[in-house]
């Protein structure tokens, strides 16, 4: 039959020789393999101990970002919701009252905000769209967990810690 | 006056319209393609326009009888055409540079807090500075601003946004007949106000939101509780003792979130409609819907909003009839999720929501 490629290999059929009959030199060989493995650079790392280097456009677990003062940059104008193609954020805004000037950088802010991280695909839309500055795709792997009601992540959890008084 | 038909070309094209018909009504005759933008020219109010100067056009040829080009660009929304008139609008190099300085100087004093301003995505002052604007501004100065100022429960003001077109001015003298606010001061510092911090409660009233082109007069029983592109477009009609009753809601699910009258091409009201519609009737049941509303592809709000009843229609759900038992629920979004929590109804709230609706602690 005519050959479709020329990766195919004849296999010899001759009886075989004593060294092959003995078997040893072959188990030595196949020792040697593997002992030269242990000498050779490992192809993992220890995470979480030893992390590897992460590319400069990572893209990974999402913040919500303060300005210089502490205030909280959303101001729930909705772009990051109409810009992600996998429909994961959510949010209802509120007014700002007055006396709270010192939490809410704008008039309007996110009183609401949530990032369904089951549908996320961490293709950066939404930092490209935000206005303002707010929403930020950091450099940490987004944590495994055991219950999907976990990913659904709230302003609490993407907030960046404030400056306490 | 006569039968006699005036022949105006605007952008090569050719139409016959009447005597005392202006440029810009001539042009929007023969379609969008030739029509100049208006910022304050509104057919349905008498004495608008010549405010905004962004429908300048080139009179390239003046009549039949006087051949002579008109010096100057003139506003097409004032100048009435005469037989034999050449029009270049947007075939007009002059035209379109001046378009761009006209938008320019409209934005020198417009804040840019469309990310806050509930008029986004439906705002005649981002479609003219997206289609006839330059991208970024050449201002550095500290844009004109004003105090806050409160006009009652229906309507919100932001005069720092305002352009001064004078529309709702007209509208409130047209429709109301009892005016409440105008435009106080000159030059720089005027702005619309009421003097004495009256509330605007005229029955017609709420139309001035309709007609305001950008976000200085907006619906305060809307106010910030959605984004106009994730509300969907349902035109409906109700029996209206004082109006048309003829409406488009503003809908999320079964929730009404807003009440607008119907615009048309060139964004203006079709039917003038009452507070009572506007601001009241914010349930379905006050409503006979007759469907979705068309809306430009070109337009935000088309986003996720498809032709037909998709949406407005339960789809027929027989997954349970092919498997034989109720497919099971992974994880019910609602149980664990705070937006559109039961017990928040946004569009129930009369103003817009605070943090206290939220039941957010905020020391």
């Amino acid at each position: 039959m005519q050959k479709l490629t020329n990766k195919s290999i004849q296999i010899n059929r001759d009886p075989l020789t004593f060294s092959e009959r003995v078997y040893l030199p072959g188990l030595a060989k196949g020792l040697a393999i593997t002992l030269g493995h242990v000498f050779k650079k490992k192809a993992t790392v220890s995470y979480p101990e030893v992390k590897r280097p992460f590319s400069p456009v990572f893209r990974g677990l999402h913040i919500l970002n303060r300005d210089e003062e502490g205030r909280e940059r959303c101001t729930a104008c909705g772009l990051c919701a109409l810009a992600c193609p996998a429909e994961a954020i959510t949010m209802e805004a509120a007014e700002r009252k007055p006396g709270e000037e010192h939490l809410y950088r704008e008039e309007k802010y996110a009183a609401r905000y949530e990032i369904n991280m089951l549908r996320c695909i961490f293709c950066g839309y939404c930092e490209e769209a935000c206005p303002k500055d707010a929403v930020y795709l950091s450099e940490s792997v987004m944590p495994a967990n055991y219950t999907r009601e976990s990913f659904i992540y709230k302003k609490e959890d993407l907030l960046i810690p404030g400056n306490k008084k | 006056m006569s039968d006699q038909m005036f022949k105006v070309t605007i952008d090569n094209k050719t139409i016959e319209v009447p005597p005392g018909t202006t440029i810009l009504n001539a042009a929007r005759m023969i379609g969008p393609e030739v029509a100049p933008p208006a910022m304050c020219y509104y057919s349905k109010l008498k004495e608008s326009g010549g405010k905004c100067r962004t429908c300048l056009v080139e009179v390239s040829k003046g009549s039949e009888k006087d051949p002579r080009p008109m010096p100057k660009l003139v506003a097409s929304c004032r100048t009435t055409v005469m037989d034999g008139m050449e029009v270049k609008n947007f075939t007009s190099p002059k035209v379109v540079e001046a378009r761009k300085g006209i938008v320019e100087m409209l934005l020198i004093n417009h804040p840019l807090d469309c990310p806050v301003c509930d008029q986004a995505g439906e705002c005649h002052l981002q479609d003219l500075s997206y289609e006839h604007g330059t991208e970024e501004t050449r201002y550095d100065f500290n844009r004109r601003t004003f105090e806050k100022e409160d006009l009652g429960p229906y309507v919100q003001l932001h005069m720092n946004r305002c352009i001064l077109c004078y529309r709702c001015v007209f509208t409130a003298n047209q429709l109301t007949g009892k005016r409440e606010h105008g435009v106080l001061e000159r030059g720089d510092h005027a702005e619309i106000s009421t003097l004495l911090g009256k509330s605007l409660e005229s029955e017609f009233i709420g139309n001035i939101i309709d007609v305001c082109p950008v976000g200085a007069l907006t619906d305060k029983t809307f106010r910030f509780k959605n984004r106009v592109w994730f509300t969907k477009p349902v035109d409906a009609h109700r029996d209206c003792p004082t109006c048309s009753g003829k409406a488009r809601l503003w809908m999320r699910g079964e929730e009404v979130f807003r009440v607008t009258a119907r615009k048309d091409q060139w964004g203006e009201v079709e039917d003038w409609i009452c507070n009572t519609c506007r601001f009241e009737k914010k349930e379905t049941k006050d409503w006979v819907v007759e469907g979705p509303s068309e809306i430009s592809r070109a337009s935000v709000i088309s986003q996720g909003h498809y032709a037909g009843n998709v949406g407005t229609e339960k789809p027929q759900v027989f997954i349970d009839k092919i498997i034989g038992k109720q497919p099971k629920l992974l994880l019910d979004i609602h149980s664990i999720s705070d937006v559109n929590k039961k017990g928040v109804t946004l569009s129930k709230i009369d103003g817009p929501a605070h943090s206290d609706d939220f039941g957010l602690k905020n020391k």
